[in-house]
Protein backbone atom coordinates (compact mmCIF):
# COMPACT_ATOMS: atom_id res chain seq x y z
CA UNK A 1 0.00 0.00 0.00
CA UNK A 2 1.35 3.24 -0.94
CA UNK A 3 1.87 6.11 1.74
CA UNK A 4 -0.75 8.05 -0.11
CA UNK A 5 -3.33 5.09 -0.35
CA UNK A 6 -2.49 4.55 3.90
CA UNK A 7 -3.14 8.01 4.14
CA UNK A 8 -6.25 8.25 3.07
CA UNK A 9 -7.58 4.70 4.62
CA UNK A 10 -6.69 6.26 7.75
CA UNK A 11 -8.61 9.88 6.76
CA UNK A 12 -11.43 7.28 5.95
CA UNK A 13 -11.41 5.11 9.05
CA UNK A 14 -11.03 8.24 11.29
CA UNK A 15 -13.95 9.75 9.86
CA UNK A 16 -16.10 7.08 10.21
CA UNK A 17 -15.66 6.96 13.65
CA UNK A 18 -15.99 9.99 14.14
CA UNK A 19 -19.13 10.04 13.01
CA UNK A 20 -20.42 6.87 14.81
CA UNK A 21 -19.72 9.68 17.44
CA UNK A 22 -21.18 12.68 16.33
CA UNK A 23 -24.67 11.49 14.53
CA UNK A 24 -26.03 9.88 17.83
CA UNK A 25 -25.41 13.49 19.54
CA UNK A 26 -26.81 15.19 16.72
CA UNK A 27 -29.80 12.76 16.17
CA UNK A 28 -30.68 13.53 20.07
CA UNK A 29 -30.47 16.88 19.55
CA UNK A 30 -32.41 16.70 16.52
CA UNK A 31 -35.60 14.82 17.89
CA UNK A 32 -35.65 16.58 21.31
CA UNK A 33 -35.77 19.65 19.30
CA UNK A 34 -38.37 18.72 17.25
CA UNK A 35 -40.65 16.85 19.47
CA UNK A 36 -40.08 20.05 22.27
CA UNK A 37 -40.08 22.95 20.17
CA UNK A 38 -44.37 23.10 19.79
CA UNK A 39 -44.41 23.32 23.24
CA UNK A 40 -42.19 26.22 23.83
CA UNK A 41 -43.69 29.64 24.57
CA UNK A 42 -43.19 32.41 27.07
CA UNK A 43 -45.92 31.11 29.49
CA UNK A 44 -44.48 27.77 29.48
CA UNK A 45 -41.14 29.72 30.66
CA UNK A 46 -43.60 32.08 33.19
CA UNK A 47 -45.84 29.50 34.12
CA UNK A 48 -45.81 27.47 37.11
CA UNK A 49 -47.32 23.77 36.37
CA UNK A 50 -50.74 23.40 36.91
CA UNK A 51 -53.48 20.50 37.16
CA UNK A 52 -51.00 17.86 38.46
CA UNK A 53 -48.21 19.61 36.38
CA UNK A 54 -50.55 17.89 33.22
CA UNK A 55 -50.58 21.78 32.39
CA UNK A 56 -48.93 25.09 32.63
CA UNK A 57 -44.96 25.91 32.19
CA UNK A 58 -41.77 24.81 34.20
CA UNK A 59 -40.82 28.34 35.75
CA UNK A 60 -39.87 27.07 39.21
CA UNK A 61 -38.28 24.22 37.87
CA UNK A 62 -36.02 26.52 35.64
CA UNK A 63 -35.94 29.34 38.39
CA UNK A 64 -34.51 26.62 41.12
CA UNK A 65 -32.09 25.74 38.04
CA UNK A 66 -30.78 29.00 37.61
CA UNK A 67 -30.73 29.39 41.83
CA UNK A 68 -28.62 26.34 42.22
CA UNK A 69 -26.40 27.08 39.35
CA UNK A 70 -25.48 30.44 40.78
CA UNK A 71 -25.11 28.31 44.33
CA UNK A 72 -22.86 26.22 42.58
CA UNK A 73 -20.46 29.00 40.94
CA UNK A 74 -20.41 30.77 44.78
CA UNK A 75 -19.29 27.40 46.35
CA UNK A 76 -17.18 26.17 43.13
CA UNK A 77 -15.27 29.50 42.09
CA UNK A 78 -13.30 30.44 44.95
CA UNK A 79 -12.52 27.38 46.70
CA UNK A 80 -11.32 25.82 43.08
CA UNK A 81 -9.02 28.81 41.94
CA UNK A 82 -6.98 28.95 45.30
CA UNK A 83 -6.69 25.11 45.20
CA UNK A 84 -5.39 25.21 41.77
CA UNK A 85 -3.49 28.35 42.42
CA UNK A 86 -2.06 26.50 45.63
CA UNK A 87 -1.46 23.38 43.32
CA UNK A 88 0.36 25.06 40.71
CA UNK A 89 2.05 28.17 41.96
CA UNK A 90 2.85 27.16 45.74
CA UNK A 91 2.87 23.01 46.60
CA UNK A 92 5.92 21.89 44.37
CA UNK A 93 6.44 18.32 43.59
CA UNK A 94 5.97 16.38 46.84
CA UNK A 95 4.40 13.39 48.26
CA UNK A 96 1.09 15.57 49.81
CA UNK A 97 0.85 17.71 47.01
CA UNK A 98 1.00 13.94 44.59
CA UNK A 99 -1.31 12.51 46.55
CA UNK A 100 -3.49 15.78 46.40
CA UNK A 101 -3.33 15.34 42.44
CA UNK A 102 -4.61 12.07 42.30
CA UNK A 103 -7.59 12.42 44.98
CA UNK A 104 -8.87 15.46 42.43
CA UNK A 105 -8.14 13.11 39.34
CA UNK A 106 -10.18 10.32 40.99
CA UNK A 107 -13.38 12.88 42.49
CA UNK A 108 -13.84 13.84 38.73
CA UNK A 109 -14.45 10.08 37.70
CA UNK A 110 -16.65 9.35 40.87
CA UNK A 111 -20.15 8.94 39.82
CA UNK A 112 -22.95 11.77 40.67
CA UNK A 113 -25.20 9.97 42.60
CA UNK A 114 -22.11 9.48 45.01
CA UNK A 115 -22.21 13.09 45.39
CA UNK A 116 -25.82 12.91 45.87
CA UNK A 117 -25.27 10.52 49.18
CA UNK A 118 -22.49 12.28 50.47
CA UNK A 119 -24.66 15.49 50.00
CA UNK A 120 -27.38 13.74 51.92
CA UNK A 121 -24.88 12.49 55.04
CA UNK A 122 -22.96 15.80 54.75
CA UNK A 123 -25.01 19.27 54.51
CA UNK A 124 -28.42 17.76 54.83
CA UNK A 125 -28.52 15.38 58.13
CA UNK A 126 -24.97 16.20 59.51
CA UNK A 127 -24.77 20.12 59.36
CA UNK A 128 -28.58 20.39 59.64
CA UNK A 129 -28.72 22.45 56.63
CA UNK A 130 -32.15 20.07 55.63
CA UNK A 131 -33.10 19.61 51.64
CA UNK A 132 -32.12 23.21 51.03
CA UNK A 133 -30.91 25.33 48.33
CA UNK A 134 -27.91 25.35 50.40
CA UNK A 135 -27.57 22.11 50.60
CA UNK A 136 -27.70 21.19 47.02
CA UNK A 137 -25.03 24.28 45.87
CA UNK A 138 -22.46 23.12 48.11
CA UNK A 139 -23.16 19.03 46.95
CA UNK A 140 -23.32 20.37 43.27
CA UNK A 141 -20.50 22.81 44.34
CA UNK A 142 -18.09 20.22 45.36
CA UNK A 143 -18.72 18.07 42.58
CA UNK A 144 -17.59 20.71 39.93
CA UNK A 145 -15.00 21.69 41.58
CA UNK A 146 -12.09 18.58 40.45
CA UNK A 147 -13.00 19.75 36.82
CA UNK A 148 -12.80 23.30 37.38
CA UNK A 149 -9.35 22.62 39.10
CA UNK A 150 -7.67 20.51 36.55
CA UNK A 151 -8.44 23.42 33.85
CA UNK A 152 -7.59 25.86 36.05
CA UNK A 153 -3.91 24.27 37.06
CA UNK A 154 -3.42 23.53 33.10
CA UNK A 155 -4.29 27.02 32.56
CA UNK A 156 -1.79 28.91 35.30
CA UNK A 157 1.22 26.34 34.22
CA UNK A 158 0.59 27.25 30.62
CA UNK A 159 1.39 30.85 31.34
CA UNK A 160 4.71 31.12 30.57
CA UNK A 161 7.89 30.40 33.20
CA UNK A 162 9.75 33.90 32.03
CA UNK A 163 6.61 36.03 33.13
CA UNK A 164 7.23 35.22 36.34
CA UNK A 165 10.78 35.60 36.24
CA UNK A 166 10.68 38.87 35.25
CA UNK A 167 7.81 40.31 37.59
CA UNK A 168 9.84 38.74 40.07
CA UNK A 169 13.22 40.31 39.18
CA UNK A 170 11.54 43.76 39.29
CA UNK A 171 10.71 43.49 42.67
CA UNK A 172 7.40 41.58 42.81
CA UNK A 173 6.25 39.74 45.33
CA UNK A 174 5.31 35.71 44.85
CA UNK A 175 1.79 36.71 44.80
CA UNK A 176 2.44 40.17 43.41
CA UNK A 177 3.66 37.98 40.88
CA UNK A 178 0.50 35.62 40.60
CA UNK A 179 -2.42 38.45 40.71
CA UNK A 180 -0.56 40.72 37.85
CA UNK A 181 1.15 38.35 35.96
CA UNK A 182 -0.36 34.62 35.61
CA UNK A 183 -4.14 34.87 36.69
CA UNK A 184 -5.06 37.71 34.03
CA UNK A 185 -3.31 35.08 31.45
CA UNK A 186 -4.73 32.33 32.94
CA UNK A 187 -8.46 33.73 32.87
CA UNK A 188 -9.44 32.41 30.07
CA UNK A 189 -8.82 28.85 30.64
CA UNK A 190 -10.36 29.23 34.16
CA UNK A 191 -13.38 30.58 33.11
CA UNK A 192 -13.97 28.03 30.47
CA UNK A 193 -12.99 25.25 33.21
CA UNK A 194 -16.12 27.03 35.38
CA UNK A 195 -18.56 27.55 32.74
CA UNK A 196 -18.16 23.46 31.94
CA UNK A 197 -18.40 22.36 35.15
CA UNK A 198 -21.63 24.76 35.90
CA UNK A 199 -23.07 23.29 32.74
CA UNK A 200 -22.44 19.80 34.12
CA UNK A 201 -24.19 21.31 37.35
CA UNK A 202 -27.00 22.75 36.00
CA UNK A 203 -28.28 19.11 33.93
CA UNK A 204 -27.51 17.16 36.74
CA UNK A 205 -30.08 14.80 38.71
CA UNK A 206 -28.92 12.39 41.20
CA UNK A 207 -26.49 15.38 43.36
CA UNK A 208 -29.94 17.03 43.97
CA UNK A 209 -32.18 14.58 44.41
CA UNK A 210 -31.70 14.17 48.08
CA UNK A 211 -30.33 17.30 48.54
CA UNK A 212 -32.61 20.43 47.41
CA UNK A 213 -34.91 19.11 44.74
CA UNK A 214 -38.57 19.21 45.75
CA UNK A 215 -41.33 17.18 43.40
CA UNK A 216 -44.07 19.77 43.45
CA UNK A 217 -43.48 23.09 45.08
CA UNK A 218 -45.93 26.14 44.32
CA UNK A 219 -44.71 29.15 45.58
CA UNK A 220 -40.92 29.89 45.07
CA UNK A 221 -38.11 29.44 47.78
CA UNK A 222 -37.72 32.70 49.70
CA UNK A 223 -34.25 31.78 51.11
CA UNK A 224 -31.54 29.16 50.58
CA UNK A 225 -32.90 27.10 53.09
CA UNK A 226 -35.70 26.28 51.03
CA UNK A 227 -36.62 23.63 48.97
CA UNK A 228 -36.76 24.17 45.17
CA UNK A 229 -37.97 22.78 42.01
CA UNK A 230 -35.17 21.55 39.57
CA UNK A 231 -35.35 21.30 35.98
CA UNK A 232 -33.31 18.04 35.57
CA UNK A 233 -35.33 16.38 38.41
CA UNK A 234 -38.60 18.19 37.07
CA UNK A 235 -37.98 16.33 34.37
CA UNK A 236 -37.70 13.25 35.78
CA UNK A 237 -40.88 13.44 37.52
CA UNK A 238 -42.80 14.53 34.61
CA UNK A 239 -41.30 11.48 32.15
CA UNK A 240 -41.34 8.78 34.70
CA UNK A 241 -43.92 9.28 37.86
CA UNK A 242 -46.87 11.28 36.58
CA UNK A 243 -48.97 9.11 34.73
CA UNK A 244 -51.14 10.11 31.15
CA UNK A 245 -47.99 13.55 31.32
CA UNK A 246 -48.68 15.08 27.59
CA UNK A 247 -45.53 14.07 25.58
CA UNK A 248 -45.51 17.94 24.38
CA UNK A 249 -44.83 19.23 27.92
CA UNK A 250 -42.13 16.42 29.08
CA UNK A 251 -40.18 17.69 25.41
CA UNK A 252 -40.49 21.09 26.08
CA UNK A 253 -38.76 20.92 29.40
CA UNK A 254 -36.22 18.47 28.15
CA UNK A 255 -35.64 21.38 25.09
CA UNK A 256 -35.13 23.57 27.77
CA UNK A 257 -32.76 21.84 29.89
CA UNK A 258 -30.49 20.72 26.95
CA UNK A 259 -30.27 24.32 25.56
CA UNK A 260 -29.31 25.35 28.76
CA UNK A 261 -26.54 23.19 29.08
CA UNK A 262 -25.77 23.61 25.32
CA UNK A 263 -25.55 27.60 25.96
CA UNK A 264 -23.03 26.95 28.66
CA UNK A 265 -20.91 24.87 26.21
CA UNK A 266 -21.25 27.58 23.97
CA UNK A 267 -20.64 30.54 26.24
CA UNK A 268 -16.78 28.85 27.13
CA UNK A 269 -16.09 28.21 24.05
CA UNK A 270 -16.52 31.94 22.67
CA UNK A 271 -15.18 33.24 25.78
CA UNK A 272 -11.76 30.79 25.38
CA UNK A 273 -11.63 31.60 21.56
CA UNK A 274 -12.28 35.72 21.95
CA UNK A 275 -9.81 35.69 25.09
CA UNK A 276 -7.31 33.55 22.71
CA UNK A 277 -7.42 35.82 20.13
CA UNK A 278 -6.76 39.16 22.67
CA UNK A 279 -3.60 37.33 23.67
CA UNK A 280 -0.38 39.10 22.76
CA UNK A 281 2.12 36.18 22.92
CA UNK B 1 40.82 52.12 46.87
CA UNK B 2 37.17 52.45 48.48
CA UNK B 3 35.54 49.92 50.14
CA UNK B 4 33.85 46.90 48.06
CA UNK B 5 30.18 47.77 47.73
CA UNK B 6 29.20 44.20 46.45
CA UNK B 7 31.82 41.68 47.75
CA UNK B 8 31.53 37.69 47.18
CA UNK B 9 33.19 35.45 49.70
CA UNK B 10 33.99 32.02 49.09
CA UNK B 11 31.09 31.04 47.30
CA UNK B 12 29.77 27.45 46.80
CA UNK B 13 26.84 27.33 44.66
CA UNK B 14 24.91 23.52 43.19
CA UNK B 15 21.59 22.85 41.50
CA UNK B 16 19.84 20.32 42.22
CA UNK B 17 20.81 17.92 39.68
CA UNK B 18 24.37 18.06 41.30
CA UNK B 19 25.87 20.34 39.12
CA UNK B 20 28.49 22.36 40.95
CA UNK B 21 28.51 25.81 39.11
CA UNK B 22 30.33 27.98 41.57
CA UNK B 23 33.34 26.89 43.54
CA UNK B 24 34.93 28.99 45.57
CA UNK B 25 34.19 32.07 44.10
CA UNK B 26 35.62 35.18 45.95
CA UNK B 27 35.61 38.75 44.63
CA UNK B 28 35.20 42.24 45.32
CA UNK B 29 32.89 45.02 43.12
CA UNK B 30 32.99 48.98 43.91
CA UNK B 31 30.71 51.51 43.09
CA UNK B 32 30.29 52.96 39.82
CA UNK B 33 32.71 50.51 38.07
CA UNK B 34 31.67 48.32 34.86
CA UNK B 35 33.08 44.66 35.85
CA UNK B 36 32.81 42.04 33.44
CA UNK B 37 32.51 38.40 34.07
CA UNK B 38 33.70 36.69 31.43
CA UNK B 39 34.25 32.83 30.49
CA UNK B 40 33.12 30.00 28.34
CA UNK B 41 29.74 28.66 27.95
CA UNK B 42 28.96 26.94 31.77
CA UNK B 43 31.58 28.88 33.33
CA UNK B 44 28.92 30.00 35.74
CA UNK B 45 28.62 33.43 34.84
CA UNK B 46 24.71 33.60 34.72
CA UNK B 47 24.69 31.64 38.05
CA UNK B 48 26.54 34.12 40.22
CA UNK B 49 24.54 37.09 38.47
CA UNK B 50 21.72 35.61 39.83
CA UNK B 51 23.11 35.40 42.60
CA UNK B 52 23.65 38.48 43.56
CA UNK B 53 20.21 39.50 43.52
CA UNK B 54 18.87 36.52 45.36
CA UNK B 55 16.88 34.94 42.01
CA UNK B 56 19.01 32.05 42.66
CA UNK B 57 16.23 31.70 45.02
CA UNK B 58 13.97 30.71 42.23
CA UNK B 59 15.76 27.18 41.50
CA UNK B 60 14.83 24.78 43.77
CA UNK B 61 16.84 22.05 46.05
CA UNK B 62 20.20 24.29 45.53
CA UNK B 63 22.60 24.64 47.76
CA UNK B 64 24.64 27.56 48.81
CA UNK B 65 28.17 27.86 50.62
CA UNK B 66 29.54 31.42 50.80
CA UNK B 67 28.67 34.96 51.48
CA UNK B 68 27.53 37.67 49.41
CA UNK B 69 27.48 41.07 51.06
CA UNK B 70 25.68 44.41 49.91
CA UNK B 71 26.95 47.75 51.77
CA UNK B 72 28.47 44.92 54.31
CA UNK B 73 25.13 43.80 54.63
CA UNK B 74 24.45 40.13 53.89
CA UNK B 75 21.87 39.80 51.49
CA UNK B 76 21.12 35.91 52.62
CA UNK B 77 20.39 36.96 55.79
CA UNK B 78 16.49 36.29 57.01
CA UNK B 79 15.97 39.44 57.87
CA UNK B 80 16.28 41.02 54.29
CA UNK B 81 13.48 42.03 52.17
CA UNK B 82 14.08 40.55 48.96
CA UNK B 83 11.59 42.74 46.85
CA UNK B 84 14.13 45.70 47.87
CA UNK B 85 17.16 43.72 47.13
CA UNK B 86 15.93 43.16 43.98
CA UNK B 87 15.36 46.66 43.38
CA UNK B 88 18.88 47.60 44.26
CA UNK B 89 20.10 45.24 42.50
CA UNK B 90 18.30 44.81 39.65
CA UNK B 91 18.93 42.17 36.49
CA UNK B 92 18.45 42.40 33.07
CA UNK B 93 18.15 39.12 31.45
CA UNK B 94 19.96 37.20 28.58
CA UNK B 95 16.82 36.65 26.32
CA UNK B 96 14.96 39.99 26.78
CA UNK B 97 11.10 39.41 27.99
CA UNK B 98 8.79 42.40 27.81
CA UNK B 99 5.70 41.43 29.55
CA UNK B 100 2.49 41.24 27.70
CA UNK B 101 1.05 44.78 27.94
CA UNK B 102 1.88 48.35 26.87
CA UNK B 103 5.94 49.97 26.71
CA UNK B 104 4.53 52.19 29.66
CA UNK B 105 3.19 49.24 31.61
CA UNK B 106 6.22 47.72 31.32
CA UNK B 107 8.10 50.33 32.83
CA UNK B 108 5.79 51.17 35.76
CA UNK B 109 5.19 47.98 36.30
CA UNK B 110 7.85 47.35 39.38
CA UNK B 111 7.72 51.33 39.82
CA UNK B 112 4.09 50.58 40.89
CA UNK B 113 4.33 47.30 43.28
CA UNK B 114 7.50 49.73 44.56
CA UNK B 115 4.87 51.88 45.74
CA UNK B 116 5.46 54.72 43.69
CA UNK B 117 1.98 56.54 42.54
CA UNK B 118 2.51 59.76 42.09
CA UNK B 119 1.55 60.52 37.95
CA UNK B 120 4.72 62.94 37.76
CA UNK B 121 6.99 60.88 39.32
CA UNK B 122 6.63 57.98 37.21
CA UNK B 123 6.09 59.74 34.01
CA UNK B 124 9.57 60.99 34.52
CA UNK B 125 10.97 57.88 35.19
CA UNK B 126 9.87 55.95 32.28
CA UNK B 127 11.10 59.04 30.45
CA UNK B 128 14.27 59.40 31.75
CA UNK B 129 14.91 55.53 32.08
CA UNK B 130 14.34 55.36 28.14
CA UNK B 131 16.55 58.11 27.57
CA UNK B 132 19.40 56.59 29.27
CA UNK B 133 18.28 53.23 27.47
CA UNK B 134 18.32 54.63 24.10
CA UNK B 135 15.19 54.30 23.03
CA UNK B 136 13.19 57.32 24.34
CA UNK B 137 13.12 58.72 20.61
CA UNK B 138 12.37 55.55 19.12
CA UNK B 139 9.16 54.50 20.98
CA UNK B 140 8.04 58.11 22.79
CA UNK B 141 4.97 58.42 20.36
CA UNK B 142 3.25 54.71 21.22
CA UNK B 143 3.89 54.16 24.77
CA UNK B 144 0.75 52.53 24.85
CA UNK B 145 1.37 50.22 22.32
CA UNK B 146 2.33 46.64 23.02
CA UNK B 147 5.83 45.76 24.06
CA UNK B 148 5.83 42.96 22.10
CA UNK B 149 5.41 44.10 18.74
CA UNK B 150 8.76 45.73 19.77
CA UNK B 151 12.48 44.57 17.71
CA UNK B 152 14.60 42.36 19.15
CA UNK B 153 16.85 45.64 19.83
CA UNK B 154 14.58 47.41 21.00
CA UNK B 155 13.09 44.47 23.30
CA UNK B 156 16.86 44.23 24.85
CA UNK B 157 16.87 48.47 25.19
CA UNK B 158 12.92 48.00 26.95
CA UNK B 159 14.03 45.60 29.54
CA UNK B 160 17.48 47.39 30.19
CA UNK B 161 15.35 50.71 30.83
CA UNK B 162 12.57 48.39 32.88
CA UNK B 163 15.77 47.85 35.07
CA UNK B 164 16.72 51.50 34.99
CA UNK B 165 13.53 52.93 35.95
CA UNK B 166 13.59 51.24 39.53
CA UNK B 167 16.92 53.42 39.57
CA UNK B 168 18.62 50.92 41.54
CA UNK B 169 22.33 50.96 42.58
CA UNK B 170 23.79 47.89 40.77
CA UNK B 171 22.63 46.22 37.26
CA UNK B 172 23.16 43.28 36.42
CA UNK B 173 23.43 42.94 32.55
CA UNK B 174 23.63 39.02 31.27
CA UNK B 175 24.63 39.58 27.58
CA UNK B 176 22.71 42.75 26.55
CA UNK B 177 23.96 42.59 23.16
CA UNK B 178 23.11 38.90 22.04
CA UNK B 179 21.31 39.03 18.77
CA UNK B 180 22.07 42.45 18.29
CA UNK B 181 23.40 43.79 14.89
CA UNK B 182 26.73 45.68 15.06
CA UNK B 183 24.89 49.61 14.93
CA UNK B 184 22.45 48.16 18.09
CA UNK B 185 25.67 46.69 19.67
CA UNK B 186 27.47 50.12 19.26
CA UNK B 187 24.43 52.10 20.70
CA UNK B 188 24.54 49.69 24.14
CA UNK B 189 28.13 49.90 24.71
CA UNK B 190 27.96 53.59 24.01
CA UNK B 191 25.33 53.60 26.76
CA UNK B 192 27.29 51.53 29.12
CA UNK B 193 29.48 54.40 29.34
CA UNK B 194 27.07 57.24 30.57
CA UNK B 195 25.39 54.54 32.95
CA UNK B 196 28.37 53.64 34.83
CA UNK B 197 28.72 57.32 36.06
CA UNK B 198 25.36 56.52 38.30
CA UNK B 199 25.61 53.26 38.70
CA UNK B 200 27.66 50.12 39.17
CA UNK B 201 26.92 47.52 36.80
CA UNK B 202 28.10 44.09 36.67
CA UNK B 203 28.12 42.48 32.97
CA UNK B 204 28.52 39.44 31.32
CA UNK B 205 29.68 40.40 27.84
CA UNK B 206 29.09 39.05 24.40
CA UNK B 207 32.62 37.99 23.46
CA UNK B 208 35.68 38.77 25.23
CA UNK B 209 36.74 41.62 22.20
CA UNK B 210 33.77 43.22 24.12
CA UNK B 211 34.69 42.88 27.53
CA UNK B 212 38.08 44.00 26.61
CA UNK B 213 35.92 47.16 25.15
CA UNK B 214 33.70 47.72 27.68
CA UNK B 215 35.43 46.30 31.11
CA UNK B 216 37.10 48.16 34.16
CA UNK B 217 37.92 45.43 35.37
CA UNK B 218 37.10 42.12 34.80
CA UNK B 219 37.21 38.26 36.07
CA UNK B 220 37.51 35.50 34.55
CA UNK B 221 35.35 32.01 35.14
CA UNK B 222 36.32 28.43 34.07
CA UNK B 223 34.19 25.74 35.52
CA UNK B 224 32.65 27.29 38.04
CA UNK B 225 36.04 28.59 39.49
CA UNK B 226 37.50 32.52 39.61
CA UNK B 227 40.46 31.91 37.59
CA UNK B 228 41.90 35.85 37.43
CA UNK B 229 40.65 38.81 38.55
CA UNK B 230 42.39 42.29 37.20
CA UNK B 231 42.08 46.17 35.56
CA UNK B 232 41.34 45.13 32.07
CA UNK B 233 44.02 47.41 30.42
CA UNK B 234 46.20 45.02 32.64
CA UNK B 235 44.19 42.05 31.97
CA UNK B 236 43.15 41.36 28.17
CA UNK B 237 47.28 42.75 27.43
CA UNK B 238 48.97 40.54 30.02
CA UNK B 239 46.97 37.74 31.90
CA UNK B 240 49.11 36.32 34.15
CA UNK B 241 47.22 33.21 34.33
CA UNK B 242 47.56 30.30 31.14
CA UNK B 243 44.15 29.30 30.92
CA UNK B 244 43.04 33.18 30.91
CA UNK B 245 45.33 33.52 28.13
CA UNK B 246 44.88 30.94 26.11
CA UNK B 247 40.92 31.87 26.82
CA UNK B 248 41.44 35.49 25.55
CA UNK B 249 43.88 34.54 22.39
CA UNK B 250 40.97 31.81 21.17
CA UNK B 251 42.61 28.86 22.01
CA UNK B 252 39.88 27.43 23.47
CA UNK B 253 36.16 28.22 24.23
N1 LIG C 1 18.46 26.22 36.51
C1 LIG C 1 19.48 25.34 36.44
N2 LIG C 1 19.31 24.06 36.86
C2 LIG C 1 20.32 23.18 36.81
N3 LIG C 1 21.55 23.46 36.35
C3 LIG C 1 21.79 24.70 35.91
C4 LIG C 1 20.77 25.70 35.94
N4 LIG C 1 21.29 26.86 35.43
C5 LIG C 1 22.57 26.57 35.13
N5 LIG C 1 22.88 25.28 35.43
C6 LIG C 1 24.18 24.64 35.26
O1 LIG C 1 25.14 25.38 35.98
C7 LIG C 1 26.34 25.53 35.23
C8 LIG C 1 26.65 27.00 35.06
O2 LIG C 1 25.62 27.59 34.25
P1 LIG C 1 25.52 29.13 33.94
O3 LIG C 1 24.24 29.34 33.23
O4 LIG C 1 25.76 29.90 35.17
O5 LIG C 1 26.74 29.33 32.94
P2 LIG C 1 27.11 30.59 32.06
O6 LIG C 1 28.51 30.91 32.35
O7 LIG C 1 26.11 31.66 32.20
O8 LIG C 1 27.04 29.95 30.60
P3 LIG C 1 26.55 30.62 29.23
O9 LIG C 1 27.70 31.39 28.69
O10 LIG C 1 26.24 29.43 28.39
O11 LIG C 1 25.36 31.46 29.52
C9 LIG C 1 26.11 24.79 33.93
O12 LIG C 1 26.69 23.52 34.06
C10 LIG C 1 24.64 24.69 33.81
O13 LIG C 1 24.27 23.52 33.13
MG1 LIG D 1 24.62 32.52 30.93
Amino acid sequence: MSRQQANKLAVGVLTVVAAIVVIPILLVIVYVVWQGLPALSWAFLTEAPRNGMKEGGIMPALLGTILLTLGTAIVSFPLSIATAIYLAEYAGDNRLTRWIRMAIVNLAGIPSIVYGLFGLGAFVLFMGFGTSILAGSLTLGIMTMPVVISTAEEAILAVPQQFRTVSLSLGASRWQTIRYQVLPHALPGIITGIILGLGRAAGETAPILFTVAAFYVPELPRSIFDQTMALPYHLYVISTQVPGMPLQIQYGAALVLLLIVLSFTLVATLVRTQMRRRREW
Amino acid sequence: MSDAFLSVRNLYFTYDDGIEALHNVTLDIYRNELFVLFGPARAGKSTLLRLCNRLSDLSEHTERQGAITLNGKDIFAADINISALRRRVSMVFAIPTPLPGSIHANLVYGLKLAGIRDKGELERRVERSLRQAALWDEVKDRLDTSALALSGGQRQRLCLARSLALEPEIILLDNPTSGLDPISTATVEESLYELKQRYTIIMVPHSVQQAARVADRAAFLLNGELIEVGRAERMFVHPQDQRTEDYITGRFG
